[in-house]
């Protein structure tokens, strides 16, 4: 069977709530907290153009792979951006992202 | 104030190939953007990606189908108002609207067509108390002319692209640069990275990396900048600050019109993307109707239909008859 991977989402106004995913799925975290409702702009659909889907990852970091340099760029234009900051749409769904907490900083539809 | 037949509010692509379907059937148009440039999302968001699904171009460059564009709609003239936004939107007695920007231009036209896209890119604003305060008096977001900088004193804050490109720039042009980063690299282009690393070297300019700015002041105009470092804070004498993190679009005025609006997008009635304001069309990614898909090829699709339907304000006396392009040529005017 399918190992299902859980992460939490913190929205912008603190509350928290716990998603399972499939693992495998081939989708990036962006596309699951799009359709998880959760309101991100994601104006450039996931090519690190727009840093729209902005996250911070309170807990986890150090298991994700390393950020490319299109994403490091892309969070560099941001004022707001820090040490945890991600690209929700560079991230994809794996099992190193296993309890993993993240914190959504785009700005809003 | 700008009297024309058509005024354009967004010039996206959509919004420019507008101009050629209007400019088939003899009527004049105005374009205003927010940006300083035309293009929208494709000049501001991707202008070196590729698309694959414009009709008749395998692979096109976002800048290059920009450029084309261009070309295709010079001969009908379109007139520019750019860096500007629209605010208001009035309908007068006679059915015809008077548009005016945040800048206080006027234009007067017979019909308004909305192809704002996801609405105005607006610049993101970090997190300094008295920035607000100091917008148009000393803080600007956008470089519309570069030559108001010209032996002043200017901090750029950002790391991006655009905050080494306009440093690099400024480096020429004003008295003193500085630039602020939070990070303590530059990941954007190599090149204009190395070109900031020398200027700093060849102190043309001033680097203060890992730090934010923290605090403005000022009687009346920007007079200082406080730069908080990882060791030591800094007061820098400047007499503007222009902070360069990107653009995030948002609805704007838009919503302020009367227009009926769902989602963030207005609705249109699809035999000619008309809104419940009679003489006001809505085309491209602004327009949202039943099946609505947010692309290129769509918004074209929806120009052509408004400007057949546009024609009623423009000519009331006349009626329309539909003709190729191949048959009669493009006649500009
Ligand atoms: C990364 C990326 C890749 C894409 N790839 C494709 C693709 O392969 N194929 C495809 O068909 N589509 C693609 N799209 C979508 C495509 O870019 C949009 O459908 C298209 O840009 C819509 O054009 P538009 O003219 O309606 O609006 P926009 O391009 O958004 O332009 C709208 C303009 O209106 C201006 N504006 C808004 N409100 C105001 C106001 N109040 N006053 C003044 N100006 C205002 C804005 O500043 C903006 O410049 C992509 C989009 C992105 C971000
Ligand atoms: S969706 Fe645009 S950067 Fe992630």
């Amino acid at each position: 069977m399918e190992e299902m991977i859980s992460i939490t989402i913190e929205d912008r106004n603190g509350t928290r709530q716990v998603i399972e995913v499939p693992d495998g799925i081939s989708l990036s975290l962006m596309e699951v907290l799009k359709a998880s409702e959760y309101n991100i702009l994601a104006t450039c659909g996931g090519m690190a153009l727009c840093a729209t889907c902005h996250v911070q990852v309170l807990e986890g970091l150090d298991g994700l792979p390393p950020a490319t340099d299109a994403e490091l760029d892309m969070l560099d234009t941001l004022p707001d951006a820090d040490n945890d900051s991600r690209l929700a749409c560079q991230l994809k769904i794996h099992t190193d992202m296993q309890h993993a907490v993240f914190r959504i900083r785009g700005a809003e539809e | 104030m700008t009297t024309t037949d058509i005024c354009i509010i967004g010039a996206g692509p959509v919004g420019l190939f507008a101009v050629f379907e209007a400019g088939l059937l003899k009527m004049r148009c105005h374009l205003i953007d927010a940006l300083p440039q035309v293009g929208g999302q494709l000049s501001e968001i991707y202008p070196q990606k590729p698309i694959y699904d414009i009709p008749g171009y395998p692979e096109v460059k976002a800048q290059v189908l920009i450029d084309n564009l261009l070309e295709q709609i010079a001969p009908f003239h379109p007139t520019y108002t750019l860096g500007e936004r629209v605010e208001q939107v009035s309908k007068q007695e006679d059915g015809s609207f008077v548009i005016t920007t945040n800048e206080h231009t006027v234009v007067h036209a017979k019909v308004v067509v909305i192809a704002g896209g996801l609405g105005c890119f607006e610049p993101r604003k970090p997190a300094i108390e008295q920035l607000e305060e100091f917008e148009g008096k000393g803080v600007a977001y956008m470089i519309k002319d570069p030559e108001r900088f010209r032996d002043r004193r200017v901090v750029l804050a950002g790391g991006g692209d655009s905050a080494l490109d306009w440093t690099i720039f400024l480096a020429n042009i004003a008295k003193e640069v500085t630039l602020v980063h939070r990070g303590d690299t530059f990941r954007g282009a190599p090149d204009s990275a190395e070109k900031v690393y020398q200027l700093a070297q060849q102190q043309k300019i001033k680097l203060i990396l890992k730090s934010n700015i923290t605090r403005l002041a000022g009687m009346g105009h920007l007079q200082e900048v406080v730069i908080a470092g990882p060791e030591e804070t800094t007061t820098l004498a400047a007499e503007h600050l222009i902070p360069l993190f990107g653009l995030s679009p948002k609805l704007g005025p838009i919503a302020d019109w009367g227009l009926q609006i769902d989602k963030s997008a207005i609705t249109v009635n699809t035999q000619d993307y008309s809104t419940n304001v009679e003489g006001i069309y809505a085309i491209g990614d602004i327009n949202t109707y039943p099946g609505k898909l947010k692309l290129i090829l769509c918004g074209f699709h929806e120009a052509a239909l408004m400007a057949h339907s546009a024609f009623k304000y423009v000519y009331p006396d006349q009626r329309l008859s539909f003709k190729y392009t191949t048959v009669n040529g493009v006649h500009g005017f």
